[in-house]
Order: C-alpha cells, then sequence, then structure tokens
C-alpha cells in the first residue's frame, strides 16, 4: 500500500490523506461518544465492572415503566394526527391547483426555523390558566397529555410534511390515465395508483415523526405538567440529579426506535427510488373549482393554527405583565435582567451557527466530493457513508451526553476543546451531518464523472477541475447545506443541553433555562429572537442561491 | 510518571503561591444570582489586590451536576454561593479541602460545617415561603393558608406548585422539613394528601412563586428571597410562612481540592466569612452566617430565624437518596393516574 502510494504522483496521495483526515475527523465525532455513552451504559458506578447491573437497575427504577409507555402513546397519537394532516396538506401542494401554493408550503415549513421549545410557551399563552383561550382546556388541563400532543403535532409537521411533498411529487399519469381509461372512480385510483406509489413515503413520515416525538424532551418540559416522559427522564437524572449512569442508560433507549426508523426509512428509500421508471409521464393536474377551494381552505385552516401558536409566542415577548398589565413592553428582550445567559447567549449562537455552517459545509464538502469525484481517494468512500449515515439514528440528547464522557475523560488528549466553543461546533456539525452529506451527495452524482477522467488525461491538478467546475456547478447545494447547518444549530437544544458552558451559553438553552426559571416572557422572547434570526438567514441564502442562479448556472438552461 | 505528575504540579503550586500571587485568577464556581456576584466581586477584588475571579455561573442542580462530572479532572478552584446540601455530597466523594477561615469562629455554629478544620462554611440562609396570589385567590374564593395543614384543604385542589424534591434544593429541604417535623410516618401520610392538592410539581425552585405571581396558580411553594423581590417588583402576592416551620438550607463556600491556587482560593475563603462580605449577603438575605449583621426586610417577619426548623443538614444530606426514592415511587410515577 505504502509503496504503492509512493509511486504515484504527489496529487493523489495528498487526496488518498486529505479523505482519509475527513473520515477520522468523523469518526471521533460520532463513534468516540458513542461508545463512551454505551459504556457508561453498562458499567456499574459503584464497583467499575462490566455487567448489567446498571442498566437492571435503571429499568426496573420507580417510573420508568410508565414513562416509557407514556412515550410511546404520545408518539403513537401525534403520528396518528400529523399522518393525515401532513398526507392531504402535501396531495393540496401537488396535487390540485389551488392558488398560493407557494405561501402555503412556505406557511407550514415555518416551524422549522423554531426552537422545540416554543409550542409549549405559547400553549402556556393560549390555553393556560391565564390563557387567551383558557376556556377551551379548564382547570389547566393543557400541562399533560393533550399540551404534548399539539406542541409536537406543531414540530413535527413540517418534518413529515417534506417527506409526503416528495412521494407525492413523484407521479407516473400513465398509470392515471390508464385507470380512467379502465373505468376506475377516485377512490379505486386513490387505493389503486395513489396509495401503493406514495405507502413508502407514509411509513417514512410515519416513522420519522415517532421518533421525533421520542426523542425530544422540550415539550413536555415546557407543557408536560405532572406527565413524564423518557427523554426528561434522561435530562432530569442528568441535570437535576447528577445520575449520568442513568442518563447514559436510557440514552440507550432512546437510540433504540432512532435505529429501527433509520433501518426503515432506508428501506423505504430504496423501495421509493426503484417506483418511477424511466418513461414516467409527469402529472399535469386540471383546474376543478370545488376541490381547489376545499384544499385552499383546508391549507389555511392548519396555516392558520401553525401562525397562531407562532404569532402567541412572538406577542407575549411584547406583554409586559400577563395578565396584569397587557401593555406593550420591550422589557422582556432585557435578558440581562434575568438568568439564562442574557444577550451574550444571542451572539454566542449566532457565532457558533455560522461556525457550524462553515466548518461543517467545509468538511461534508470536501469529504463527498473527494469520495465521489477522485478516484484516489475512492477506498474511504464506503467508511464515509457509513459514518455519514449514522447521526441520523442517534438522538441529540445521546450525542450530547456522548461528548461529556468521551471528551472530559482525562485520558483523553482532546479534553482541551471541553468546555469551548469547539465543542458546540463538532458537536452540531456531527449531529447535522446526515442531510449535509446527502444533499452533497445528491449534487456531486448530477456532475458526469467524465469530467474528472478528461481532466486527468489532460494533467489538470483534480483541485482545479474542482475549483473551476465542480464546486461552481454545486455551489446551490453547498448553500443550501451552509443554511442547514445554520438554523439546525440556532435552533437545536437536545444536542448542546449538557455541553455548553456558562460561558458558551447559547440562546436555544437560555429558552430553556429561563422558562425553568419562571421567566416564561423573556423565554418567549428569546425564541421569537431564534426565529427571526433563521428567518433571516435563510432569507439571505435565497438572495444569495438566487444571484448564483442568475450569474453561474446559467448552463442548465 | 504518575509521581512525576504529582512533583510537578506540586513545583507548579510552589511556583505560583510563591511568585504569581501577584496576579492570580481564581475560577469560581457559584449558583449565587447574576446580580449579586458583581458586588460580590467588587468587594472581594478591592480588599485582595492581585486576585481576579472568574465566575462560572449556572442553577444549583446544573452547577452541582457540571463539579460531579468533572470530579476527575476539576476545573474550579472554589465553590462559592452552592446549597450546603450539594457541598456534602462533595464531601461524601471527597472532592473538598478542608480549611478554617480566618475568623469562622465569629460566625454562628449551625452554619459552618462541625467537622475540624471545617469543609464548608456557610454564607446566608434561604427558607421555605408559600407565595399566594391574592388577585386570584378573591376570583377562586381561596381563603389565604396560615399553616401547612392548611394546604390540606380541598379547596386547594389543583391550585398549588412546589418545587420538585428530585431537581429542586428547595423542593428537597420541603420534603425532608416535613419528615423532621412530623415524623417519618405522619410526614408521608401528610404528602400523600398534599399530592390531591398539587397541580404539578416543577423543575426549579424559582418557578413556583413567579407562576403564582403570574397568577398561573394562585399557590406557589417557594423561598423567601424569590418571593420578597417579586413582591418588590409589585407582584399581586402575599408571603406566608406556615406556622409548623420552615426547611431552609444554607449558601456556603468551599475548596476544591486539588486547587493550584490554594493560597489565593484561602483568600476567597477568608473573605467570605468576614463581617464585609456579610455585609453584602445581608442586602439579600435575611439570615447571615455572622450574628447581628442582619436587618429587618418589609415583608419578611423579624423572627424569621425563629420559625426555621432544628435540623442536621448532614442527615437530610446522608438520607437524600433514599428520601428522593420513595418520593419518586409515591408521586412521580403515578402522577398523571390523578388527571
Amino acid at each position: 500500500m505504502m509503496q504503492a502510494a509512493q509511486q504515484r504522483p504527489r496529487s493523489e496521495i495528498f487526496a488518498w490523506g486529505l479523505a482519509g483526515l475527513c473520515v477520522l475527523v468523523l469518526a471521533m465525532m460520532l463513534i468516540g461518544p458513542l461508545v463512551a455513552i454505551l459504556s457508561q451504559a453498562f458499567i456499574d458506578p459503584a464497583s467499575g465492572q462490566w455487567g448489567w447491573q446498571s442498566m437492571a437497575a435503571s429499568l426496573a427504577a420507580p417510573g420508568m415503566l410508565q414513562s416509557t409507555l407514556n412515550s410511546v402513546q404520545l408518539a403513537l397519537v401525534t403520528t396518528l394526527i400529523v399522518l393525515p394532516l401532513a398526507y392531504l396538506y402535501a396531495a393540496a401542494l401537488c396535487r390540485t391547483a389551488m392558488p398560493g401554493k407557494g405561501l402555503m408550503r412556505m406557511l407550514a415549513l415555518l416551524p422549522l426555523l423554531a426552537p422545540s421549545l416554543l409550542p409549549g410557551i405559547a400553549l402556556v399563552y393560549l390555553f393556560g390558566n391565564q390563557g387567551i383561550l383558557k376556556s377551551w382546556f379548564p382547570d389547566g388541563s393543557i400541562y399533560g397529555f393533550w399540551g404534548i400532543v399539539i406542541a409536537q403535532v406543531f414540530y413535527t409537521f413540517p418534518h413529515a410534511l417534506m417527506i409526503l411533498l416528495t412521494a407525492l411529487r413523484v407521479a407516473d399519469a400513465r398509470l392515471y390515465e390508464a385507470a380512467t381509461v379502465l373505468g376506475a372512480g377516485k377512490i379505486r385510483q386513490w387505493l389503486t395508483v395513489t396509495l401503493p406509489s406514495v405507502r413508502y413515503g407514509l411509513l417514512s413520515a410515519a416513522v420519522v415523526v415517532f421518533t421525533l416525538v421520542v426523542i425530544d424532551f422540550g415539550a413536555a418540559k415546557v407543557i408536560g405538567g405532572q406527565f413524564n416522559v423518557l427523554a426528561l427522564e434522561a435530562y432530569k437524572q442528568v441535570i437535576g440529579q447528577q445520575n449520568f449512569s442513568r442518563g447514559a442508560v436510557i440514552g440507550v433507549l432512546l437510540l433504540i426506535p432512532a435505529l429501527l426508523s433509520f433501518v426503515l426509512d432506508h428501506l423505504a428509500q430504496r423501495k421509493q427510488q426503484a417506483m418511477l421508471g424511466a418513461r414516467a409521464q409527469p402529472l399535469v393536474v386540471q383546474r376543478q373549482p370545488l376541490r381547489d377551494g376545499l384544499a385552499l381552505l383546508f391549507c389555511t385552516l392548519v396555516s392558520g393554527a401553525l401562525l397562531s401558536i407562532l404569532a402567541m409566542a412572538v406577542a407575549a415577548a411584547f406583554i409586559k405583565l400577563w395578565p396584569y398589565q397587557m401593555q406593550f413592553s420591550l422589557n422582556h428582550f432585557n435578558f440581562d435582567d434575568v438568568d439564562g445567559g442574557g444577550w451574550g447567549a444571542f451572539y454566542n449562537s449566532l457565532l457558533m451557527s455560522l461556525g457550524t455552517a462553515v466548518f461543517g459545509t467545509l468538511l461534508v464538502f470536501v469529504g463527498a466530493w473527494l469520495t465521489e469525484k477522485v478516484a484516489a481517494a475512492q477506498p474511504w468512500r464506503q467508511a464515509l457513508h457509513l459514518l455519514a449515515m449514522l447521526p441520523m439514528a442517534v438522538p441529540g440528547l445521546v450525542l450530547g451526553l456522548g461528548y461529556v464522557f468521551f471528551f472530559n475523560h482525562p485520558s483523553n488528549p482532546l479534553h482541551g476543546v471541553y468546555g469551548t466553543q469547539a465543542i458546540l461546533v463538532l458537536c452540531s456539525i456531527a449531529h447535522f451531518y446526515t442531510t449535509a452529506h446527502l444533499t452533497a451527495v445528491t449534487a456531486l452524482k448530477q456532475l458526469d464523472r467524465e469530467f474528472e477522467a478528461v481532466a486527468a488525461s489532460l494533467k489538470v491538478p483534480f483541485w482545479l477541475t474542482a475549483w473551476r467546475v465542480t464546486l461552481p456547478v454545486c455551489l446551490p447545494a453547498v448553500l443550501d447545506i451552509a443554511r442547514y447547518f445554520f438554523v439546525g444549530t440556532m435552533t437545536t437544544v437536545s444536542a448542546v443541553v449538557f455541553i455548553y458552558t456558562p460561558d458558551t451559553m447559547l440562546a436555544s438553552v437560555s429558552v430553556l433555562n429561563m422558562d425553568d426559571a419562571g421567566d416564561t416572557a423573556a423565554a418567549a422572547a428569546m425564541a421569537s429572537l431564534i426565529v427571526a434570526s433563521s428567518a433571516l438567514a435563510c432569507a439571505i441564502f435565497a438572495v444569495l442561491s438566487w444571484l448564483l442562479q442568475r450569474k453561474s448556472q446559467r448552463w442548465r438552461d | 510518571m504518575k509521581k512525576l505528575t504529582a512533583l510537578s504540579l506540586a513545583l507548579s503550586a510552589l511556583l505560583t503561591s510563591t511568585l504569581a500571587l501577584a496576579n492570580t485568577t481564581l475560577t469560581v464556581y457559584t449558583a449565587l444570582e447574576a446580580d449579586q456576584l458583581k458586588a460580590y466581586q467588587a468587594k472581594f477584588e478591592e480588599e485582595n489586590p492581585g486576585i481576579k475571579l472568574k465566575w462560572v455561573r449556572d442553577s444549583t442542580g446544573i452547577i452541582t451536576a457540571k463539579l460531579l462530572a468533572e470530579k476527575s479532572n476539576p476545573q474550579a478552584d472554589v465553590v462559592m454561593g452552592l446549597a450546603a446540601s450539594s457541598l456534602l455530597v462533595f464531601e461524601k466523594e471527597g472532592m473538598l479541602h478542608a480549611y478554617a477561615p480566618k475568623g469562622v469562629e465569629k460566625l454562628s455554629k449551625q452554619y459552618v460545617d462541625d467537622s475540624n478544620p471545617p469543609t464548608w462554611v456557610g454564607m446566608d440562609v434561604w427558607g421555605a415561603t408559600v407565595c399566594f396570589n391574592t388577585v386570584e385567590a378573591a376570583k377562586l374564593g381561596l381563603k389565604k393558608p396560615e399553616s401547612w395543614k392548611d394546604l390540606l384543604k380541598p379547596e386547594y385542589k389543583g391550585k398549588i406548585v412546589m418545587p420538585n424534591p428530585a431537581s429542586s434544593g428547595t423542593g428537597y429541604f420541603d420534603v425532608s422539613a416535613w419528615l423532621q417535623i412530623f415524623g417519618e410516618k405522619e410526614g408521608w401520610a401528610y404528602m400523600d394528601k398534599l399530592h390531591d392538592n398539587i397541580a404539578q410539581y416543577i423543575h426549579s425552585g424559582s418557578k413556583p412563586c413567579k407562576q403564582a405571581a403570574a397568577g398561573e396558580f394562585p399557590i406557589g411553594i417557594a423561598f423567601e428571597y424569590r418571593a420578597a423581590k417579586l413582591k418588590v417588583e409589585g407582584a399581586p402576592i402575599d408571603l406566608v410562612f406556615p406556622k409548623e416551620g420552615l426547611g431552609w438550607d444554607l449558601e456556603a463556600t468551599s475548596i476544591m481540592k486539588g486547587s493550584k491556587n490554594l493560597d489565593a482560593a484561602k483568600k476567597l475563603a477568608d473573605w467570605a466569612a468576614s463581617k464585609s462580605a456579610n455585609e453584602l449577603y445581608e442586602k439579600n438575605f435575611a439570615i447571615v452566617a455572622m450574628p447581628g449583621i442582619a436587618k429587618p426586610n418589609n415583608f419578611i417577619p423579624a423572627d424569621y430565624e425563629k420559625r426555621l426548623i432544628k435540623q442536621d443538614l448532614r442527615w437530610s444530606a446522608s438520607n437524600r437518596d433514599r428520601i428522593l426514592a420513595e418520593w419518586t415511587k409515591r408521586y412521580d410515577s403515578k402522577s398523571e393516574a390523578k388527571k
């Protein structure tokens, strides 16, 4: 191996080495922490021995069975509500000719810009004991099962919608024509043509929603009242009771649904891709006033509900003293007056998100580009792909806890990273790696490999090809990846809640802490700021992308 | 290898203590309120030129978790303003450096660790108080409670919030106080009945009173500093001090074992026990470790200290796991059955 490498031109050794470095960095960001948390779950804290004692003791602890059942029940009910709503919404966007599709799509994706705690906070002001619609949930009954369900529906809806949009977008018009010619009615057509073609999308959406609900602790924290769930139990064990080993055990439990959904989703996606033959005809939707009108009404109702939850949180941020002094006030933005990190947390979040966007995009793109396009780096392709898919199956809470165990271990030479901003950036990159990687690979695959082959035969170094051809062509995807990293890092709580320090406080965590201390209005104010900056970032990226499209993407026409 | 590290540590400690005291930065972990820190830091640095304080501040639960997580690799030189019940956990783990600050004999004995030299020294006391929202109570026709037993009345069903003892120091001293006032058997029987009236057990100790102040729940079991502060800010609440007696804990200071700035750390421990420090604590708390310093507060009765229960903090620390396991079994796991 080494000898062969020495005979190769230097540039190839460099490419091989650089790709290897990417794999190594990613392994350190994922495998290290995961091994650390797994071993923590199987080591008895008292004796230091390996075994099942710690696991068994944690599982038998009071409340564990109940909170597991609660999590499952909650996830099932949320899935049953979100799935039909998201399906109808996606169908309205893809299969009707209703007006305002762009706006409806944008409104439905708005919850992605908010931290997962925002809906819970909004529900307190909407349906709590002093809420504007308190009669809907009398005697504080919003605190508990239904409160969490509503918050989770808000939070998971756009995730389900995006999957179903992809599933419904691919349709073979020939199948519908054939069905119509054969005299099949609307219902029969839906059962025999539509449903089979979207069943994998539906399955995929269902497992994603289910998993998101099981691994989230924010909604239950804010609006759950006495309703305990598994993810919140992990948080309480670590933050409230300093019981790291039990936190690790619950973390391992949370890995199970996430891994299962990952496998199911993977299988479903494979089948989904095979659905569409090369000769498929795109479906052209005809106008049908009644159907289109109903679709518009439905979408208006759903997006209206999502929007009112968001608007409630923003409004609460500007009210002086709910419910006794309902005047406009900017006082709740004086974050330095309350515990939770102050304005410094917000600026730090911006900086962290920017750092994640820059370094994450760099790592993702260089890794994907080398292993996809440069022959010398090919040996790393499988390893990188496997590692890149892993974060999808690891809940943020588990990853973050693993970071504590791994990086704060005194024998880890990297423990200097612990407590710095670098660890937050590393953890965020790892947490959001999968989607970013897939976006990069998809974009790179659009480019013919001939470019590299021709360039190589002309003795053009591979990086020059990348700089002149690959990167410019892939720039829209690169911007997409950067935006995804930025918004994800702005809004995530679970991945960073165990590894921030008072010096590296983050906005999303300060929402959690301010709500925890009872400063609900300040928490609403910070959550609104997060939404505003995520939205602004999206707008900036959209403009950049548009400018690029005009400048460098003309070849596509 | 280990010996070598120990030697180099000892050497560097020696060097820092002799040479670098002129400009030492102490890392201090704390759960004190943000606005209190500024005053403490200014006064300490004024009286101890050459030593700078670097605060690492978070809530009691998080700071405690952080210190335990860093046990094998401590980052803090001193812990200042953390619950004594947390410090007792560290003491059991052997994480603290015993040291008798200058003038410690002038402090009330019951607020200083009784081992010699003490591992922690108290600064001030915070104790139980019930926040009662008068506006909401008038709407709902609720009478003001006077005692812990009053809170069992059926009219308060679903109207009371209290901190969860498993995550909040305030919540834990309420529970351990009830067990000490009423006795174990009666205490649990009391909590069984109280559980029927509790709307929610809250993760943090400050939130119940803030929820009472906002009218979200009319009655919040809290502590006097938060309650008095909210009342000063204009919240429509009355402070109730149940007559059976009030649970309490101490904010205290300790030097961390393994501190590389031991001399400077001792200076801070000395200052934390001094008169000028106690005069600053007095601005926020009704009871401070040095007798004769505290001044009356408009909303806190003058005999507040007498209303605190007589308790052995070490008992509540060593029984913590047992009490919390029992509490969790009784109230946490079956909590949603009462819907």
